[in-house]
């Protein structure tokens, strides 16, 4: 009875997930193709089933072929789905939070943060490694946490967050950290390798040196997802605004240093093995609500796909343009996402998507 | 029979200066009650701490027995609902999706709305008189569709209590009337306890059992229409003068408003006829 009252029904939502899925198949596909030397897909497929241990016949490919699909194609790809999706999660997260269209995962200080922890780093700090992890990415990561906390507790007004100081904190730190960065790059002046190093690293590349990275990547950014699934009731509610929310049962205190602390992690992960790739955030939750609706319990999944499969498509891109040379990828998620996003709202121009 | 809501010497201040000062007041269940005041005396204020939005500095609020702070917001959310004053919302929300929030409390972690709660919702849009706009964008409808929407998210949680902050704003007089109308029958037929804050005193008269008059963050009266709309009392609470007589077919009092004293009456202009 009430299935033609919900217009948006789950029967869209199946098949934008289907969709979305095979995209990202599809785009995973065309990242292990793209390189240097030529791998066809058949001779992909047969070095994963013979890997899984599934028999395939005598051995046909270069003992190299597998080092390179195994070392470095297939990490290099994977890590980018796992960032494309951590941002944009996180970007839903924020985005429904912060009940604002402009922010994105690195809103509230994690990219000032963790830019100005990589930058010391980059320039001060010996190149230590731990799990395939060097100083910088730790760094990253542990200043974009840093800097969230900053935020969290400046916008802690009489023991209550309110949104609105959250934001305004968060813009705050990121400008001030941002010219502390400019800053220590001016005094320590570094080589010309170590500028170049920095400016490639704020403009956002996926960079797994070593694929142990993914093994603690991963589980973060696929835990903390499906743990963001669960707060997609309290997003939803807060369409109606933070007392509205609270009239409808959201411990909008708690439920707000979850979100913070779930996209925070999500942020920090992903910066942490692709320095700050921007505009991915902020537009793939865009452009799926203009296509599946606001409902976030499915704008979440839904982003979490579009996005890695964007972020994959990007970074292929990114490193077959000008081949041998890699672009930064953060270059080619503006390039490639802008103008999707702006065909999909002006084309939805008639109902404003925000009001 | 313990009150339904109970706010025992509650003492609550901004920041900036505005208070309550020591409320004492008692609501029973099934009660309509109206709370009435110039701007700024307090009526939302007090509507919020009902709620639980706000909390006293000094005092407690009781709701059916228990510390209104010793409950979890989605119990209270059970229990009690707000409709909220006509929010903006930030994205194209169907007016469907919008009731629906109302089940909030109902949902389970990681898990979808059930048919009970699509059951809720749509008993809810039908009682308003909403459900054929249910798959409209809400940003779409008028204002009237939207306080019904709104007060149909309210309804969808079940509540026995119902707050509502001004109703009837921003609605044309017919629209008035339904909603008052709507929000009676709720009243009288399921027993829900309303508390409202509004501005007409004749809507308060007509469809309300007992007023509460505010006047800078204190109760300056409190009963049924015939004792709190008195002309000396609205005088000083309002600095307005005001007739009181008799409704001319009910058994209430009804308000005739009169011009500013000292001006007379409101000058006309003079025109040219063409």
């Amino acid at each position: 009875m009430s299935v033609h009252l919900a217009p948006r029904t789950s029967h869209l939502a199946r098949r934008a997930y289907l969709g979305l899925s095979a995209l990202l198949l599809l785009s995973l596909l065309i990242g292990v193709l793209q390189g240097a030397v030529p791998l066809s897909p058949a001779t992909i497929l047969k070095i994963l089933l013979h890997r899984a241990g599934i028999p395939i016949g005598p051995i046909t490919w270069q003992p190299a072929d597998e080092t390179i699909l195994l070392q470095l194609r297939l990490p290099r790809v994977l890590g980018g789905a796992l960032v494309g999706a951590a941002l944009a999660t996180a970007g839903v997260l924020f985005q429904g939070l912060l009940r604002n269209p402009l922010a994105d995962p690195y809103i509230i200080g994690t990219s000032a943060g963790a830019g100005f922890a990589a930058t010391v780093a980059m320039l001060l700090l010996p190149p230590a490694s731990i799990l395939g992890f060097g100083s910088v990415a730790l760094s990253a990561f542990l200043g974009g946490l840093l800097a969230v906390v900053v935020v969290y507790r400046l916008a802690r007004v009489r023991g209550r967050n309110s949104v609105v100081t959250l934001l305004l904190a968060g813009v705050v730190v990121n400008t001030v950290l941002g010219y502390l960065g400019s800053l220590t790059i001016i005094f320590f002046e570094g080589s010309e390798f170590q500028l170049r190093r920095v400016f490639t690293w704020l403009l956002g590349g996926i960079a797994v040196h070593d694929p142990r990275q993914l093994f603690v990547v991963g589980p973060i950014i696929l835990g903390g997802i499906a743990v963001a699934c669960g707060f997609t009731a309290s997003l939803n509610a807060l369409a109606i605004g933070e007392d509205g929310a609270v009239a409808v049962g959201v411990d909008l205190d708690r439920e707000a240093g979850r979100i913070v602390a779930l996209g925070a992690l999500l942020t920090g992960a992903a910066v942490s093995v692709s320095g700050l790739i921007g505009f991915l955030g902020l537009a793939v939750p865009h452009i799926l609500r203009l296509v599946i609706g606001p409902d976030h319990r499915r704008l979440l999944p839904a982003s979490a796909l579009a996005g890695a499969a964007l972020l994959v498509l990007a970074d292929a891109v990114a490193r077959s343009l000008v081949a041998p040379t890699e672009l930064p990828v953060g270059i080619f998620t503006a390039l490639l996402g802008g103008p999707l996003f702006l065909f999909l709202l002006r084309r939805n121009g008639r109902q404003p998507e925000w009001e | 029979m313990t009150p339904q809501v109970h706010l025992d010497a509650v003492q609550f201040a901004y920041p900036g200066g505005f208070a309550l000062t020591k409320i004492d007041l008692m609501i029973g269940r099934g009660e309509m009650v109206a709370i009435l005041g110039p701007n700024g005396s307090g009526k939302t204020t007090l509507l919020k701490l009902m709620l639980g939005l706000l909390h006293p500095a000094q005092g407690q609020v009781y709701f059916e027995g228990g510390a209104l702070s010793a409950r979890s917001r989605r119990e209270l959310a059970r229990a009690m609902a707000m409709v909220p004053q006509e929010p903006s919302l930030p994205y194209g929300l169907t007016a469907w999706e919008v009731a629906l929030l109302g089940r909030t409390p109902y949902l389970r972690r990681f898990h979808g709305p059930t048919s009970e709660d699509r059951e809720a919702v749509q008993a809810a849009m039908t009682a308003t008189d909403v459900l054929t706009s249910a798959p409209r964008p809400y940003n779409e409808l008028s204002g009237g569709e939207r306080q019904r929407v709104l007060l149909a998210l309210a309804l969808a949680q079940k509540p026995r209590l119902l707050l509502l902050d001004e109703p009837t704003r921003h609605l044309d007089l017919s629209h008035q009337l339904r909603t008052l109308s709507l929000i009676r029958r709720l009243n009288v037929e399921h027993g829900l306890t309303v508390v409202s804050s509004i501005h007409d005193l004749n809507l308060c008269s007509l469809y309300f059992d007992r007023l509460i008059l505010l006047s800078s963050g204190r109760i300056v009266a409190d009963g049924p229409p015939d004792k709190v709309i008195q002309p000396d009392l609205l005088r000083e609470v309002f600095g307005i003068a005001v007739l009181v007589g008799p409704h001319p077919t009910r058994d209430i009092p009804w308000v005739t408003i009169l011009p500013e004293k000292d001006k007379g009456s409101p000058p006309r202009k003079e025109c040219d006829r063409l």
